[in-house]
């Protein structure tokens, strides 16, 4: 058990990791991906697919993935630790930031700012998107639920809540 | 929770009255917060502005707006940051903080329950059948908000941006390069022809 040493590398790459996730947690799926699949052998894609499931499913903000990879690294204090260093230093940052910009209201920076990482994060998004995609979508049934759930999604306005259950409900059936 | 992080510049605005005489206090600030992320279902933002603007008429919808658009181009998640800012214009720093941990903190906790449910049954072959299923539609969910965020730069005929996004896909996407080498090279070049263009708008 080295659960120190775990800990630290959990605060350490989600402190950074935060501070690069340009529009939200979602944007950066692939970054945590590429790190607790592929740098630390956390867990394998299987693993990592379920723990995007499971946060979607839970309430509360998207980035408790974090959460769910923190304690699988190192339990309860592996979750704290992950969810704090990913949320907290960013949110402060943005406390001072935002104290900041209110002295400089008119100033024509934020929305040049804004409109030029807009596309960053979209990207970033479609990117993420791609990479579960690759995990979870393994036969053509699966990648067929994901097309009509997005087709649902994008054209209807049904909570999407019942696309997730009826997405388990399937599954449980073994039609995936 | 499925993708909470749509600009929210494009709501129209509500039917928001005067504001409340009274501030909200730190206990107020938490069990709001609380109740928005644990409603979240379905994006905790929608809940979010449905408590501030609309139920407990905190903020109007522009000073909402605003507020989100300043936590969206921030980095980190959205919300999270939005919970801290908004926490602080009323209560200071320990505002801030009394928002946070009402935002995060109850998710957290049953995250955790999650979590170690998962560990103790994750091998469980209905329990894998259940969550493979979920997972292929929870990315349909996420395709879906990409679409709909990427189709203001069709319409726009936003070529640039257009570009900028396929460059951040591929790179991360396929080749699978380091999330900060794409953003030290991504974000200098965005900025600099998204400043370029507005500039030769302007004139």
């Amino acid at each position: 058990m080295n659960g120190i040493g775990q800990i630290w590398t959990l605060i350490w790459t989600f402190g950074l990791m935060s501070f690069f996730a340009v529009g939200g947690a979602n944007s950066a799926i692939p970054e945590m991906h590429r790190v607790a699949v592929d740098v630390h052998h956390w867990m394998n894609d299987k693993e990592f697919a379920d723990m995007f499931a499971i946060s979607q499913l839970s309430p509360g903000p998207n980035v408790l993935i974090v959460t769910l990879i923190g304690y699988s690294v190192a339990g309860f204090f592996g979750a704290l630790a992950a969810t704090l260093a990913m949320c907290g230093p960013t949110a402060i940052f943005a406390y001072y930031v935002s104290g900041l910009l209110r002295r400089f209201s008119g100033s024509p920076w934020p929305a040049i700012i804004q409109a030029a990482l807009v596309p960053l994060s979209i990207g970033l998004m479609g990117a993420s998107a791609l990479i579960l995609a690759l995990t979870s979508d393994l036969s053509w049934t699966a990648a067929l639920l994901t097309i009509v759930a997005a087709a649902l999604a994008f054209a209807t306005k049904l909570n999407p809540f019942w696309i997730l259950a009826a997405g388990g409900l399937l599954g449980f059936a073994g039609v995936i | 929770m499925p993708p909470d992080s749509q600009p929210a510049i494009a709501q129209e605005p509500d039917l928001s009255g005067p504001n409340p005489p009274q501030p909200p206090g730190l206990a107020e600030l938490f069990f709001a917060f609380a109740k928005m992320s644990l409603a979240g279902f379905g994006g905790v933002l929608v809940w979010a502005r449905r408590g501030i603007v609309e139920q407990h008429r905190w903020m109007t919808a522009e000073e909402f707006n605003e507020t989100f658009a300043l936590c969206h181009f921030l980095p980190g998640p959205n919300i999270v940051n939005l919970s801290f800012v908004f926490g602080s214009r009323f209560a200071g720093f320990a505002g801030g903080l009394a928002a946070f941990a009402g935002l995060i903190g109850p998710p957290m906790l049953i995250a955790i329950v999650l979590a170690a449910l998962y560990a103790h049954y994750g091998e469980l072959e209905t329990l894998r059948r259940i969550l493979a299923g979920v997972a292929c539609a929870a990315i349909g969910l996420l395709i879906a908000v990409v679409l709909r965020m990427a189709m203001p730069l069709f319409r726009k005929r936003d070529l640039a941006g257009l570009f900028m996004l396929a460059a951040v896909f591929i790179a991360i996407g396929v080749v699978r390069l380091p999330l900060q080498v794409v953003l030290l090279v991504g974000v200098p070049l965005s900025l600099s022809v998204t400043w370029f263009l507005r500039r030769r708008e302007a004139t």
